[in-house]
C-alpha cells in the first residue's frame, strides 16, 4: 500500500544491461534490506506475522510468496503491453490466483502437514499486497527479466523477516529450532521456562516493532519513510 | 439463534480479524492515521464482506462442490472443483468490487466521493478473501456465513477505528525517532492485540 520510489525508474536504461549487471544485482539486493517489503514498504504483514510461530511453516511460506511473487512479474511483465487499463485489478488477480492454487496443490500432495499448519494463509498470498504492490509499482512498466528479479529479491526480503521471527519465537517459545531442541535439558531442570508469551499472535507485533527499530537507528535514512 | 449469536460475537471479539489473525494489517496500517478515513474504510469492508462471503458461499455450494454438479448432468456428479476456490473467490471479490464502486458512482455520488477511494483497496484486503477461505474451512452454512461475515467486518471496523484515535493522541507524545510511523504502530497493535487476547477467556 506505500509508495515506492526508488527502484522503479528508467527503463530504458536496461537495454545493453548483461543478466547480472550492476543495476540489476541492485534490483535483487535492494528489496533484502534498505527496500525491505514487510519493514519499509509495508506490504505483506499480515501473513508474516501469522506463520511465524514455527521455523518450518516459515521457511516454506517464504518460498511460496517468492515463486509467486517472481512468477506472477514475470507472466504479467510478458504481457502487460496487451491488459487494458480498467480491468488490470482483475487480470493480475487471476494471474496470481492461477500461481498460488498451483502452489497450494502442491503443498497439499507432497507436505500436508505443513499445508494444514498454514491453513488459509497459503490461499492469502493471493491477497498478500507484496504481489500486488511489485506487480502494480514494478513489472507493469519493466521489462520481464528486471520484474522475474525484483520478485525473487521481494519474496527473500519477505522471507528474512519470517526467518528472523520464527527463530526468535520458536528458540524461546519451545526451546527448539526447526524441530530440533536446541536449549539443553539441564536448564529446564535448572528452572528454565519457555516463554509462553513468544507463542501468542502478539509477540510477532513486538518483534517487527522492534525489529523496525533496530533497521532505522542503524540506517538514518529510512527514518522518514512512513 | 443462540449459536448464530456466539459466531457474532466470536468473530468481533474473540477471533477478531485483526488481532487473532492478523488479517488486513497492510490497509490497518496504512489507513489508520485519521478517525475519518479509517470509519470510511472500516464502513466499506463491512459493506464489501457481507456482499462477497455470501457470494462466494453461494459458488462454493452449488458449483465447485463434490456432487454440486450432478444436478445439470449425473455424469458430473463426481466432479469436484474445489481446487478452482481460489480463482473464482478473488474473481468474485474483484468483480463485486467493480460493480458496487459503479453503481454507487451512478446512483450516489455523495456516498462514492466518501466511500469510492477505499473500494480498490478492498479488493486486496486480506480479510475479505480471508474471511470466504475460512467459511470453506469451517464448513459453514448459509446462515453462519451471513453472521460470520458482518462480525468479521464490524472487527475490522472496531479495530481500524480504534488504532486511528489512538494513532491520532500519539502525534503529542515522545516516541524515539526510528521508532516513529510503522515501529511504533507496531507495538501498539501488539498491545491492543494483547488486550483483545482477554476476551478468549469467554466461554461461548
Amino acid at each position: 500500500m506505500s509508495v515506492e520510489t526508488s527502484t522503479a525508474a528508467a527503463p530504458q536504461e536496461a537495454k545493453k544491461d548483461g543478466l547480472f549487471s550492476k543495476k540489476n544485482r541492485r534490483v535483487l539486493s535492494d528489496p533484502l534490506d534498505d527496500n525491505n517489503p514487510v519493514t519499509v514498504q509495508i506490504l505483506g504483514v499480515c501473513s508474516a506475522l501469522a506463520v511465524t510461530v514455527q521455523v518450518k511453516p516459515a521457511i516454506i511460506m517464504a518460498i511460496g510468496v517468492t515463486l509467486v511473487t517472481a512468477f506472477s512479474n514475470l507472466i504479467i511483465s510478458l504481457i502487460r503491453e496487451g491488459i487494458p487499463g480498467r480491468i488490470r485489478m482483475i487480470v493480475q488477480l487471476v494471474v496470481v490466483a492461477l500461481l498460488v492454487t498451483l502452489v497450494d496443490q502442491i503443498l497439499k500432495a507432497y507436505m500436508f502437514d505443513v499445508s494444514k499448519k498454514l491453513s488459509v494463509f497459503v490461499g492469502l498470498i493471493i491477497t498478500n499486497c507484496i504481489v500486488m504492490g511489485r506487480l502494480e509499482a514494478y513489472a507493469m512498466a519493466q521489462k520481464p527479466w528486471p520484474s522475474f528479479l525484483d520478485g525473487v529479491g521481494n519474496g527473500l526480503g519477505y522471507g528474512i523477516i519470517l526467518v528472523v521471527v520464527s527463530v526468535i519465537r520458536e528458540l524461546f517459545g519451545s526451546g527448539s529450532v526447526m524441530g530440533l531442541k536446541v536449549v539443553p535439558q539441564f536448564l529446564y531442570d535448572l528452572g528454565y521456562v519457555n516463554n509462553g508469551l513468544m507463542m501468542l499472535p502478539p509477540m510477532a507485533l513486538f518483534l517487527i516493532g522492534i525489529y523496525i527499530w533496530i533497521q532505522r537507528a542503524r540506517n538514518q535514512k529510512l527514518v522518514n519513510v512512513s | 439463534m443462540q449459536h448464530l449469536l456466539n459466531i457474532l460475537i466470536k468473530s468481533i471479539f474473540v477471533e477478531n480479524a485483526i488481532f487473532a489473525f492478523f488479517l488486513g494489517m497492510c490497509s490497518f496500517l496504512a489507513v489508520s492515521k485519521k478517525i475519518k478515513t479509517a470509519t470510511g474504510l472500516g464502513i466499506a469492508v463491512i459493506f464489501v464482506m457481507l456482499l462477497t462471503t455470501p457470494l462466494n458461499y453461494v459458488i462454493l455450494e452449488f458449483l465447485l462442490k463434490k456432487g454440486a454438479l450432478g444436478a445439470i448432468h449425473p455424469s458430473l456428479a463426481t466432479v469436484d472443483l474445489t481446487f478452482l476456490a481460489f480463482i473464482l473467490f478473488i474473481s468474485t471479490i474483484a468483480g463485486a468490487v467493480q460493480l458496487v464502486e459503479m453503481v454507487v458512482e451512478k446512483f450516489s455520488p455523495g456516498l462514492y466521493n466518501s466511500l469510492g477511494i477505499f473500494l480498490p483497496l478492498i479488493t486486496v484486503n486480506c480479510s475479505i478473501l480471508g474471511a470466504s477461505l475460512f467459511m470453506q474451512e469451517r464448513e459453514y452454512n448459509f446462515a453462519e456465513t451471513a453472521v460470520f461475515s458482518l462480525g468479521t467486518g464490524t472487527g475490522f471496523f472496531l479495530a481500524i477505528v480504534l488504532m486511528a484515535a489512538i494513532r491520532e493522541r500519539l502525534r503529542y507524545s515522545n516516541v524515539p525517532q526510528p521508532l516513529q510511523g510503522l515501529g511504533i504502530a507496531m507495538i501498539i497493535t501488539g498491545l491492543m492485540a494483547l488486550a483483545f487476547l482477554s476476551f478468549s477467556g469467554i466461554q461461548l
